[in-house]
């Protein structure tokens, strides 16, 4: 699989990302924001998660009109895996290229926890490893991750099976206890329609390692390689 | 033209700030008169560009583009050029400084 890594001024997860890709045995480049051309044969780019430009104005927004947005856009059109977790979920949806937006977290406080999460849909390329509502411990480590789309989106989320994963308790039921951050329908990732594109709060790259806790996001990774 | 905008969280989106700020104007503050707060954000800017129809063209380009999410949020703007006009924040604070002399 050849991946890359995108890096703007400010992410902080981008090295976690190529460490994850290159524990499946994936290729990875790293693409600096300003970037104008991206390879046209890569399988795979993810937005990191971090802090990129300060989180000035809104989070992910000037990021999302950096440069390199155009190459991102195109690839994505044309069917390239494009995943942002955390900052890089910010990203894409300011982008556009994911429906929603999130806001600031409820309870206005940054959140670092392992979240029991449920994989709400296993068709789609970064799935596809795992069972059906199958029960997974990844952290999460964002104080603005909180899941607002008006009610038509929600429906056209629900319709399309666009909600790769929500926040449930550790029965895997969807209570409002479960959820960190006030997030609508307990949604911590969604896919766009194609299910090319995966954005989502926690994250799977701090989740590769039975020793730090969890390997549950090594799956999604080798999801990929399929 | 100097032009402020004022950007603001749309009708019925969570203001989790304004709420923070809300709660502890009447609990820590004791303002038990004081509710229904909202929090914005305030950019001002020059535009090298005199007529009006232009202006809203750019301001509501620039808005589009980077400085509002339409999903959440709803913006204004007002010509700060001047020191009269439509300024009512800076004359008022004229007016405060006048009473003081």
């Amino acid at each position: 699989m050849k991946s890359a890594v995108i890096t703007f001024p400010g992410s902080n997860c981008d090295r976690d990302a190529v460490d994850a890709l290159q524990q499946t045995g994936a290729r990875v480049q790293r693409i600096w924001h300003q970037e104008t051309k991206i390879d046209d044969n890569l399988d795979l780019i993810i937005v990191p998660g971090g802090f990129s430009y300060g989180d000035y104005l809104r989070y992910g927004a000037m990021a999302a009109i950096s440069p390199v947005r155009i190459e991102v856009k195109r690839l994505a059109e044309k069917g390239v895996r494009v995943l942002g977790i955390c900052n890089g979920f910010q990203i894409l949806t300011e982008a556009g290229l994911l429906p929603g937006v999130l806001t600031r977290n409820k309870k206005m406080k940054f959140i670092c926890r392992t979240m029991n999460l449920r994989v709400e849909n296993t068709n789609s390329a970064f799935t596809n490893k795992y069972n059906k509502h199958q029960l997974i411990r990844v952290p999460i480590a964002h104080m603005d991750g909180n899941y607002f789309a008006d009610s038509a989106t929600l429906k056209k989320l629900e319709d399309t099976n666009s909600i790769a994963l929500r926040y449930v308790n550790e029965n895997g039921n969807l209570t409002d206890e479960a959820n960190p951050n006030g997030s609508l329908l307990n949604i911590a990732g969604i896919f766009n329609e194609k299910k090319n594109v995966l954005g989502m709060m926690p994250h799977p790259e701090r989740a590769i390692d039975l020793d730090n806790g969890s390997s549950d996001g090594l799956i999604l990774f080798h999801s990929l390689l399929n | 033209m100097k032009i402020r905008i004022l950007i603001s969280l749309k009708k019925g989106v969570l203001d989790t700030q304004g709420k923070a700020i809300e709660g502890s104007l009447q609990k820590n503050l004791g303002f038990a008169q004081i509710s229904q707060v909202r929090q914005g954000k305030v950019v001002e800017l020059e535009i090298a560009e005199t007529n009006p129809a232009k202006i809203k063209e750019i301001v509501d380009e620039i808005c589009d583009k980077l400085l509002v999410n339409k999903i959440i949020e709803d913006y204004s703007y007002e010509d700060i050029s001047s020191p009269v006009g439509s300024n009512a924040l800076r004359s008022g604070a004229q007016q405060l400084r006048n009473e003081g002399e």
